[in-house]
């Protein structure tokens, strides 16, 4: 049993690492296209080592499935992890259609960011409760979130879009916007280096604080920034909060889940900044020129196509098998659960998006706009919904 | 409101955009897809007249014209995504937690989450969902629906269906695809034509002049798929009928029979027993996430007998049963019978059923009893007399005993909390003492009591909870998401490819449309020209100026 | 064709798209109207006025009144008004001093009073009664069963039956005793 976790641990760290070295020669093909002769040997052993990462991840999932008995997307931790195989499939999928390595340089970072982001959350196998003891486990989580990672590669055809379409010339709102979507992936990678450091050092700071009369302890695994309300503060040699969250924030661990909010975005702006000051302009001005060759309307079209392949494939998932197996498990297919709800904003918000590109005409720019909306959405959706709104979905 | 001859001679309805058979723009209806502003045509619905555009003449024209707008439609979309999304910010009413400072809605949201809370729940978004504001919506959105669909649908297939292969010049030069071969041989264009039927394509042949087609049915995919949202809606509607549809829910306790509510007193069900179990700490799997995060449930499960009424009788009376399943009824397995389905939803562990009390001296440190009787919490007696000759009468049972203001009552029925007030008569005594006994109460009246009465034992048993459904409305909503499976899949996965070879002079233009997947149009074209010296198309699209 | 057999021909087409468009607005709107109504107004009891009052059959357990059981269809050609009480419910509680205070004169003229208390323990019941000195027949609904036939939600629940049988009055809620008064009027046989 030991030895099947050991190995699924392993050969996540494998495909990470594969990833992350199929991400440099995906940065290697740009430069190559320039010497004729080589062309393609980068893109090939890129988009090889790609599968191969995404081949040991089956593995990590196929292990860790027989280790815990379930379906290894029951926890935060599992899902995101899930989420982040299911993009690097929906990559290479998108790639074997339309051979856009440029993709890769950007698809496997987010899937790299996402992966990083999960193994932060508490990786023990957890047993499953009742109302999740059901195949249909297996089959909601993996189409939603399949669907979910195809939509996100529209996303990612559609920053590639904007990146290399935005005038970089003069600050205006566009480049502005921009850099706020480049931001929040920093926040991302700001979250994953805060929570190893901290890990590394095994820094503890438990608190006391009452709720509805009952009191309550919560263990920070980082420095406390923003404390509970009216907490006592149990650790020695922990640093005693700056200041204290309101008295309505309450809900599991909620001042605990916003300390680490505050801190993602301290360490994401510092990063940002280092970033900022190593390029001497704009993060969006610094990787254009890398982009000039990459055609904007294969992009505009990666990106519709993406959602066109995802839509009803995240329909399926996140609508109506989400609804079979609510009518089976909680005697309603839709009962207005925050999750639901967010699945159904995520459908209209699709939807918008279709009939405006199809009948409004709204290509290029404007779609791009959209697909970073969308992944917004489905980025609150998975994750904000989880930690913030409490609901029968409420992973970890 | 003349009907456009085109020049073609094929006579085209009002605002009609390109002929429909020939193409050709139609001058004065440019402006209508933006065609006057652009090198290229915007070949959405074809060019065909949405006929909605057209008149505006009655309140009914009117009323059509702008649920048929989608531009109305999609607005409806955003502004029902911004209420959903607006109705997660603090819970709905129904998922008021139980244990919350009060159900009340009117205490919770103010108490909860200040002065936001209180300003959600005084504009309703507490019940968002169901609130008729939330309703019209989606029903505005089910209508806009309906009508842009029947305006688009008849014209599009009206303008496919009379197209012809022989297409106006400006028609394919607007084209985003184009291309113009001078010279090109008979052979050429045989093997053209021969590449493209290869390719699957349907090949037409006017004089010369070729269109290729394949993946119309694509075009049918939207329609389809707005059919099956209407047939999800009107189920939705349906659901509201009762007869179609019915829900309540059920207490049944541990050992005992009781009906099943809104099946008319025709079905009881009989709770076997209540299980609980817990995944167990030691096991090696998840040892450390339990000790993480406390005890797991593992499952939650009521083995049930349900009984069905042989003859019906009149309500009160005891009636006459027949056995018609024996099931273990657990989370994500619901018990069905006849239509009806009883699913696990909640439990109550350890109500008491009976409780048994000693009697001992006050002063008597060991307590030692000197009698002892045992009170049916479910059916408690007057009195009880004990061996030892003494006699306890019970004044008052509070089954859920609680405090209001210094006054004693119950909060319900159920024997969840009880307390008692007795009084004890001695052996060959009238002079009573009074008692007052509950679950970690033992108030002596007076302060001079000489016996004292003690809880020796009590027995307790569990409470499940059950929903209880019937929903002929389920079939419905199943065929309106199969359907819309069906159209969202035609629609997004095959595409309306269309190529267009038009003979001129000695050589061919060719242009080539797709509503999808420019990429693999192009593909199919660089196949369909090799090794003859027909160019290659060009793409003209002119992306954000 | 003649340009007055075009302009005809149009004209027709026109009324029939404006049949067709007023047609399919109008079964939207009543679909949208019947969703609305159907879902805003709320059952309360699955027995309403003007309903025959359903049979029922229970046992009695008022000591001072001489009935063993009730069952409504021997109370034909009385007024009935059936009230739905506990004893753990204060408004109920507050209102049975009037029916007490009202029964032996309406007893007299022909209506009954019969509070059917969906109390777990009899012994409670008793106490109570002991409490108000109730003499009206007090029904022990002890699973419920009436209770679910007549729809009742919360308590206390009151239905006011005339001679016939039908439903005249449903209360939800307590009863003031002018109120009360009022309604054992109505059910008062000629």
């Amino acid at each position: 049993m030991d030895n099947l976790i050991s190995v699924s641990s392993t050969m996540l760290y494998t495909a990470f690492i594969l990833y992350l070295i199929a991400t440099c020669f995906f940065g290697a093909t740009i430069k190559e296209k320039k010497d004729k002769g080589k062309k393609g040997i980068a893109g090939k052993i890129a988009i090889t080592l790609t599968i191969i990462g995404f081949l040991a991840q089956i593995v990590y999932f196929i292990t860790r499935w027989i280790a815990s008995g379930h379906a290894p997307v029951s926890n935060l931790f599992e899902f995101m992890t899930f989420f982040g195989m299911g993009l690097v499939f929906a990559f290479i999928i998108i790639y074997f259609i339309y051979r856009l390595s440029v993709l890769g340089l950007f698809a496997l970072p987010i899937a790299l960011i996402v992966i990083a982001y999960a193994s932060m959350f508490p990786t023990e196998i957890s047993p499953l409760v009742p109302s999740l003891q059901s195949h249909w486990l297996y089959i909601h989580v993996t189409t939603v979130s399949l669907g979910e990672a195809i939509l996100s590669i529209s996303f990612v055809a559609g920053l590639i879009y904007l990146i290399r379409q935005i005038d970089q010339s003069v600050k205006s709102k566009r480049t502005t916007w921009l850099e706020v979507i480049l931001f929040s992936l920093f926040i991302f990678i700001g979250f994953s280096v805060i929570s190893a450091t901290f890990n590394i050092a095994d820094y503890h700071a438990q608190f006391e604080y009452e709720e509805r009369g009952s009191t309550l302890t919560t263990d920070y695994q980082l420095p406390a920034i923003a404390g509970p309300n009216d907490g006592k503060l149990l650790t020695e040699n922990a640093m005693e909060p700056l200041f204290e969250v309101p008295s309505w924030m309450h809900g599991a661990n909620a001042p605990r889940k916003f300390n680490t909010l505050i801190w993602s975005i301290l360490a994401g702006f510092v990063l940002y900044v280092l970033a900022r000051l190593l390029f001497r302009k704009r993060i969006g001005a610094a990787i254009q020129p890398l982009l000039l060759k990459v055609k904007p309307d294969l992009l505009d079209e990666v990106s519709y196509r993406a959602v066109a392949i995802g839509f009803p494939v995240f329909t399926l998932g996140g609508l109506i098998f989400a609804s079979i197996w609510a009518q089976i498990a909680w005697d309603r297919f839709w009962g207005w659960d925050p999750k639901e709800v967010w699945a159904l904003v995520t459908w209209f918000f699709y939807a918008a998006f279709l009939h405006l590109r199809l009948s409004r005409g709204w290509h290029g720019e404007k779609s791009a706009w959209l697909a970073a909306g969308g992944f917004a959405i489905i980025m609150f959706n998975l994750i904000a919904v989880n930690l913030i709104l409490a609901g029968l979905h409420s992973y970890a | 409101m003349n009907k456009i001859k085109c020049d073609c001679g094929h006579v085209n309805p009002e605002g009609t955009v390109l002929c429909e058979a020939c193409g050709k723009p139609i001058e004065e209806n440019q402006h209508i897809d933006g065609n006057d502003k652009r090198t290229l045509l915007n070949m959405r619905y074809d060019g065909s007249a949405r006929r909605s555009q057209t008149y505006n003449k009655s309140i009914v024209d009117k009323i059509w014209s702008f649920f048929s707008s989608v531009k109305v439609g999609v607005w409806l979309i955003v502004i029902a995504l911004l209420a959903s999304a607006i109705g997660t910010i603090f819970p709905q009413e129904m998922y008021i937690p139980a244990n919350a400072v009060s159900r009340d809605p009117a205490v919770y949201y103010e108490d909860t989450y200040g002065i936001f809370g209180q300003i959600y729940y005084q504009l309703g978004f507490h019940n968002l969902y169901s609130s008729w504001w939330y309703m019209i919506l989606i029903a505005l959105i089910g209508i806009s629906l309906v009508i842009c669909s029947i305006d688009r649908f008849v014209p599009l297939y009206k303008a496919l269906k009379r197209q012809k292969a022989k297409r106006h010049e400006t028609f394919l030069n607007r084209q985003r695809l184009y291309s113009e071969t001078e010279n090109v041989t008979a052979e050429e264009k045989d093997k053209i034509v021969h590449a493209l039927k290869k390719q699957r394509y349907n090949v037409r042949n006017e004089n010369g002049h070729i269109l290729a087609e394949k993946g119309r049915f694509s075009r049918w995919g939207p329609y389809v798929n707005h059919i099956g949202l209407i047939v999800i809606l009107i189920a939705a509607i349906l659901r509201m009928t009762p007869f179609m549809y019915l829900d309540d829910y059920v207490w049944v306790r541990e050992g005992e029979r009781t009906v099943i509510p809104s099946t008319d007193g025709e079905y009881y069900i009989e709770n076997k027993d209540f299980i609980l179990e817990t995944y167990d700490k030691n096991n090696d799997r998840f040892k450390e996430a339990i000790e993480q995060e406390g005890m797991v449930a593992k499952n939650f499960q009521t083995n049930a007998i349900i009984y069905k009424e042989i003859a019906p009788s009149v309500a009160g009376a005891e009636p006459e049963l027949k056995k018609i399943a024996e099931e273990k009824i657990k989370m994500n397995h619901p018990l069905k019978f006849d239509g009806y389905t009883l699913y696990q939803a909640g439990y109550q562990l350890n109500e008491f059923t009976s409780m048994t009390f000693k009697v001992h001296e006050t002063d008597d440190p060991d307590e030692k009893a000197l009698g002892t009787f045992t009170i049916d919490l479910n059916a408690p007696k007057p009195e009880y007399k004990l061996d030892n000759g003494f006699r306890v009468v019970v004044d008052q049972y509070y089954p859920d005993y609680s405090l209001e203001n210094g006054e004693p009552r119950s909060e319900s029925k159920y024997p969840k909390n009880p307390a008692f007030v007795f009084f004890v008569y001695p052996p060959n005594s009238e002079q009573a003492e009074v008692s007052f006994v509950g679950i970690g109460r033992n108030i002596d009246a007076t302060g001079e009591n000489q016996y004292k009465l003690g809880v020796q034992d009590f027995e307790l048993r569990d409470v499940s909870g059950l929903t209880v459904r019937k929903d002929y409305t389920l079939p419905f909503f199943i065929v309106g998401a199969i359907i819309f499976m069906l159209g969202v899949i035609q629609g997004m996965y095959w595409q309306h490819r269309r190529i267009w070879i038009h003979p001129k002079g000695n050589g061919l233009l060719v242009a080539a449309h797709t509503n999808k997947n420019w990429y693999g149009v192009k593909k199919d074209i660089e196949k369909v020209i090799s090794g003859t010296n027909v160019e290659m198309v060009k793409d003209q699209q002119e992306l954000d100026e | 064709m003649s340009k007055e057999h075009i302009g005809n021909n149009k004209k027709r087409k026109k009324r029939n798209r404006l049949i067709f468009r007023s047609i399919v607005l109008a079964v939207l709107l009543v679909a949208v109207a019947y969703a609305l109504v159907s879902n805003l107004s709320e059952e309360d009891t699955n027995v309403d006025v003007g309903d025959q009052a359903p049979p029922f059959k229970l046992q009695q357990v008022n000591q001072n009144n001489e009935l063993e059981t009730v069952e409504l269809s021997d109370l034909k050609g009385k007024g009935v008004m059936l009230n739905f009480w506990a004893t753990y419910c204060p408004p109920c509680e507050a209102e049975m001093p009037y029916m007490e205070k009202l029964y032996p004169e309406y007893k007299e003229k022909g209506v009954e009073i019969v509070a059917v208390s969906l109390d777990g323990a009899e012994l409670v019941i008793n106490r109570f009664i002991d409490k108000y000195d109730l003499t009206f027949p007090v029904p022990h609904d002890k699973n419920g069963q009436v209770m679910e036939q007549y729809g009742v939600g919360p308590i206390p629940s009151t239905f006011f039956i005339n001679p016939e049988g039908e439903i005249v009055e449903v209360v939800n809620g307590a009863l003031s005793l002018d109120k009360l008064e009022g309604y054992l009027k109505q059910i008062q046989p000629e």
